[in-house]
């Protein structure tokens, strides 16, 4: 016992433990665990007042030094205990400091918060709902819901507000809460203390966010708060509820656009202004007056000196963007302007801005202008400015491009850009708008070049990306390459050594198909009874020289050699691809002296048919489009087909057990050209074997495989994987969406004196249509919603049974139908116009609403809504009452 | 709604935080770290909001102290800027022309004038006399506790209890 009061007396309290904290005398982790160690000692004392001190300590340390203090849950309850005020409220800081949901001792804590909740002491029960409304779970939340419900009702405004306040926690936490204390705080709507009326439209700002279709049978109530109150708090959570409201139910904007005009120009204060220009620009854009008292407004604020006011400016320009591109347009000096502001969110919402504005007609000069403008800012920004130039020009297949060889030379531009970080995008890019867009091939190339014979650029690891969509498009549209030479020059360069694996494998790849190129030309000149391919004039005069193509040969055999030794595979299997090709034409120059030989010339031209195809863009959903064939049963299980395929012996030497996955793949994009390679390999290969087996699976299966045109040689006989044939099969006529889409550019084009036609675009039906999983409410939400339609319903039912017999009942029926889009506009206009009477008294009782009690008006009119139908609660939840209809 | 309060110190040192979304102690100690970082950086004339993981956080600086206050996206960045100075004048009035200081050796105070002010992440009370009055109400009540408790008659009835 002696040695509680002599630990009282000689206590250090918070002051000496911050002091010592401040002196700095000890390192703070030895100060931290020597304050733990006397904290914990403290704490084990009986003496509460000992212990509350202790327990401010902890808080503080907890605090400021984000100690643990969980353990110490259990002195935090019996602090809350106490009969004294001043060691309650330090227990119930503690508690609010460090409980959460899961805080094992929360149950204990239970029937101290009913308690003190129902205190006759207003401070008590004002700390037990602060403290519940941070710690409340789902059993606190059920077990405190009665008294929550009781403070609702209390005389104290101050007990009373607190208590709205706590009902969002509780709701969210016990959704059934809803039924008990809903009527309460719909009640408070019209409580003349604006302390409680500012709490209530709080919580119900709050509930509307989540799910505001359940409020809506609430417009008359909010409306009227709308308009009679002078409060700004209230007024700015008001108009967020209707902002909600209104774009679920538009015809409750004609009602409100008024009251809310009323208030921009009443109010003197700017965060009510902007609310209410905020509102009106996402709500309420269809009306013109209202939007340009929010827009002069908005003005103000951009002119203003006051860093937030522009932002807040801009930030609002944008929302009226989608809509109202004009007003964007009329500020356009004050957004460019704040591009060099110093303010990175001022930054920000500018390049937004600028981005809404780009169209075709000037997104050459404004992006040439950002390009700049990048080039100067920091890092950062200058991804940024990179980034939307790059989403706002490839935004549906590149809508607002006309020069592709524009667009193409910005993409080189940007590569070159030092901070560019954007290099994926790019990459992406490039190889789509080569498969899409062939008239911007040769520009493609001549970029692609350009960035490939520069050695500086492979330093910079940022680009590699960038680096190997320009080996794949140089190898790919080698025709309208001037120097294939100089190419693989490039491609082999030394530093080339720097590029990771995968890219070093496209490098080589691309080296692959200049080989091939440039023989089946050189020997095609040769032999003149050859069938003449595809145009191959675009090879100079010179490389005819058989001396050049010797040359040629030795560089890459002199480069890729080393490689042979590469321990990434995808390098070293073609790295092997490349040398074997290389002796092949070697062997085969020496033979031809004789001119006899035209087996290889076959070979080669065949090569060259393979690697040739264009390849095309791939449909999100060419899978799906694969349809189903009678008689054909799915199974998730695949395992019985080992029974089926046991006997079959795959011939492990040939490569294509792999490739016959390609064959299904139906098309390949550019990153899977190594399908490909194994396609090369199976001409190569004359394995009668295989080639029988994947026709003899054909026959079987044809259905999955596309329909080929006849096979103009036997080697083969299955389509190669990116015929153009197949593809127009595969996607559902693609040929018509490029026709669609060439008579489209033509009817769109208004402007003759742009002479550059826009070339086509290859579309794909289906192809922004990527699957979008809906993210799901969960399901307390989900809860929460329905038990509060069900309250608001199922009340308003009990009204309308009183009132049934008051008003016909076909018309209430009529009524009650959810009104939801705008066809049934029509409909309920007649049937306005059915209830003329009634309506013309609801109004005028409206006009004298001012000071008098006009809530009963309002009940009787969703008794007539409801009477008669209390049975499909749910339907009926969202509909608004009439009188903010009209 | 406001998720979390902080009361920053030039030297990025916390002097006060309130958590009305769950956070876990990591995830705070995260959090603070991450705008500290964020804030503290940011030049005297530029716009008083810094937008962070989807989130708004509202900022304002007295003196050596930054008040911050992360509100969610389409709340009204003005309206919170006007709660923190309410919340200023009113630590203002109590502690008469408050400082840094005030805020360290009474932490617990501001903790209790906050909880006056915002409950469940939403402005309370609007009245700065109410909360003044309201805190003088508890601090009257403490003191006379407090009279009772350290009067020597008192301790001798608890050693002999």
């Amino acid at each position: 016992m002696a040695t509680t009061i002599m630990d009282a007396l000689f206590q250090r309290t918070l002051e000496d433990l911050i002091k010592q904290s401040r002196l700095n005398l000890i390192p703070e982790p030895t100060f931290l665990s020597r304050s733990l160690d006397e904290i914990r000692k403290e704490l084990r004392a009986t003496d509460l007042q000992t212990k509350s001190i202790a327990l401010r300590k902890l808080c503080y340390l907890s605090s400021l030094y984000h100690v643990d203090m969980s353990w110490a849950s259990f002195h935090c309850i019996e602090c809350m205990s106490s009969s004294s005020f001043a060691i309650k409220r330090i227990g119930y800081v503690s508690a609010s400091q460090s409980f959460d949901e899961g805080t094992p001792v929360l149950l204990l804590a239970t029937h101290q918060l009913r308690k003190d909740m129902m205190s006759s002491s207003v401070f008590d029960s004002g700390l037990a709902l602060g403290c519940f409304s941070l710690m409340a779970n789902g059993d606190l939340a059920k077990d405190l819901c009665n008294e929550v419900f009781a403070l609702l009702g209390s005389s104290k405004v101050l007990v009373r507000k607190r208590a709205i306040g706590v009902t969002v926690r509780l709701f969210e936490k016990y959704p059934d809460a809803v039924r008990v204390c809903f009527k309460r705080l719909v009640e408070s709507l019209e409580s003349s203390d604006s302390e409680v009326l500012s709490g209530a439209v709080s919580v119900f700002c709050e509930l509307a966010r989540k799910d505001p279709a359940s409020y809506l049978p609430l417009a008359p109530e909010f409306y009227k708060v709308l308009v009679g109150s002078r409060n700004n708090w209230v007024l700015i959570k008001i108009l967020k509820v209707f902002a909600r409201l209104v774009s679920l139910e538009p015809r409750l904007a004609k009602r409100v656009v008024e009251p809310v005009c009323e208030v921009m120009r009443r109010t003197g204060a700017k965060s009510l202004v902007f609310e209410c220009v905020r509102m009106v620009l996402s709500s309420l854009s269809e009306f013109e007056s209202a939007v340009r008292l929010a827009l002069e407004k908005v003005r103000e604020f951009l002119q203003d000196d006051d860093p937030n006011l522009k932002y807040l400016g801009l930030h609002a320009l944008s929302i009226a963007a989608e809509k109202h591109l004009w007003a964007v347009l009329e500020n356009k000096e004050v957004v460019t302007k704040s591009l060099s502001s110093e303010d990175v969110n001022i930054k920000r919402e500018a390049l937004r801005l600028v981005m809404a504005m780009v169209s075709e007609d000037n997104i050459v000069e404004i992006s040439q202008v950002l390009l700049n403008y990048a080039l100067k800012s920091d890092p950062e920004f200058c991804n940024e400015i990179l980034g939307s130039i790059l989403s706002t020009c490839s935004r549906n297949l590149y809508e607002i491009v006309i020069d592709f060889d524009w667009y193409v030379s910005l993409l080189g531009e940007m590569a070159t850009v030092f901070h560019c970080q954007k290099g994926e995008e790019i990459e992406k890019q490039l190889v789509d708008i080569g498969m899409r867009v062939k008239d911007a091939r040769p520009e493609l190339v001549r970029i692609a070049r350009g960035l490939l014979i520069d050695p500086a650029l492979l330093g910079n690891l940022s680009l590699h990306r960038i680096l190997s969509a320009a080996a794949w498009v140089s190898g790919e549209y080698l025709e309208f390459s001037k120097s294939p030479f100089e190419l693989v020059e490039a491609l082999l360069q030394p530093r080339t050594d720097m590029l990771p694996p995968s890219i070093r494998a496209i490098y080589l790849q691309s080296v692959f198909k200049v080989l091939i190129f440039v023989a089946s030309s050189n020997f095609m000149e040769r032999d003149l009874n050859s069938v003449s391919f595809h145009q191959s004039s675009a090879i100079p005069g010179e490389t005819s020289k058989g001396e050049s193509i010797i040359n040629l040969l030795n560089l890459v055999e002199s480069s890729v050699t080393p490689l042979l030794g590469s321990p990434d595979v995808e390098v070293l299997e073609r790295a092997r691809n490349v040398v074997g090709l290389v002796e092949l034409i070697r062997n085969e120059m020496s033979i031809q002296e004789q001119n006899e030989e035209l087996g290889f010339l076959k070979l080669v031209n065949l090569l060259n048919d393979a690697v040739s195809e264009d390849l095309g863009p791939v449909s999100w959903n060419a899978p799906d489009r694969v349809s189903l064939p009678d008689g054909l049963i799915l199974r998730d299980n695949l395992k019985e087909l080992d029974a089926v395929l046991g006997g079959i012996e795959l011939p492990s030497s040939s490569p294509f057990s792999v490739g016959v996955g390609s064959l299904f793949g139906e098309k390949t994009d550019a990153t899977s050209s190594d399908s490909r390679v194994i396609e090369d390999l199976e001409v190569t290969n004359e394995s009668n074997e295989s080639t029988s087996l994947l026709s003899e699976h054909r026959r079987r299966h044809g259905l999955y495989y596309l329909p080929s045109e006849k096979s103009t040689n036997g080697a083969y006989d299955y389509p190669p994987a990116n015929d153009p044939k197949s593809e127009e099969a595969g996607t559902s006529g693609d040929a018509d969406d490029l026709v669609k889409l060439a008579t489209q550019s033509f009817v769109s084009k208004k402007r003759p004196s742009n002479a550059k036609l826009r070339p086509v675009v290859v579309k794909l039906d289906e192809v922004d249509a990527v699957p979008v999983e809906q993210k799901r409410a969960e399901s307390n939400d989900n809860l929460l919603s329905d038990a509060i339609r069900e309250i608001l319903s199922a009340g308003e039912a009990a009204r309308g049974i009183a009132g049934a017999n008051t008003f016909p009942p076909e018309e209430s029926k009529e009524n009650s139908r959810p009104i939801k889009s705008s066809s049934r506009k029509g409909k309920h206009r007649s049937h306005h116009r059915k209830e003329k009477d009634s309506s013309h008294s609801g109004k005028q009782e409206r006009d004298r609403e001012g000071n008098s009690r006009s809530r009963r008006h309002g009940d009787g009119r969703r008794t007539r809504e409801r009477a008669g139908d209390s049975a499909s609660v749910m339907a009926v939840a969202t509909i608004v009452p009439d009188f903010l209809l009209e | 709604m406001i998720h979390f309060v902080l009361l920053i110190s030039r030297q990025g040192k916390v002097r006060l935080t309130k958590w009305y979304s769950p956070y876990s102690q990591k995830e705070r100690t995260k959090v603070i770290r991450e705008l500290s970082g964020e804030i503290l950086t940011r030049g005297p004339k530029l716009c008083n909001f810094v937008e962070w993981r989807g989130f708004k956080v509202v900022y304002r600086r007295y003196a050596s102290l930054y008040f911050c206050m992360c509100i969610d996206q389409d709340d009204n960045e003005l309206e919170v800027l006007e709660i923190i100075h309410h919340f200023v004048e009113i630590l203002d009035r109590y502690f008469g022309s408050v400082c840094e200081l005030d805020l360290i050796f009474n932490f617990h105070k501001a903790y209790f004038i906050l909880d006056e002010i915002l409950l469940a992440g939403e402005l309370q009370e609007s009245s700065k006399k109410a909360v003044a009055r309201l805190i003088a109400g508890q601090d009257a009540l403490v003191e006379t506790a407090k009279e009772e408790a350290s009067s020597i008659s008192n301790m001798i009835a608890q050693a002999t209890k």
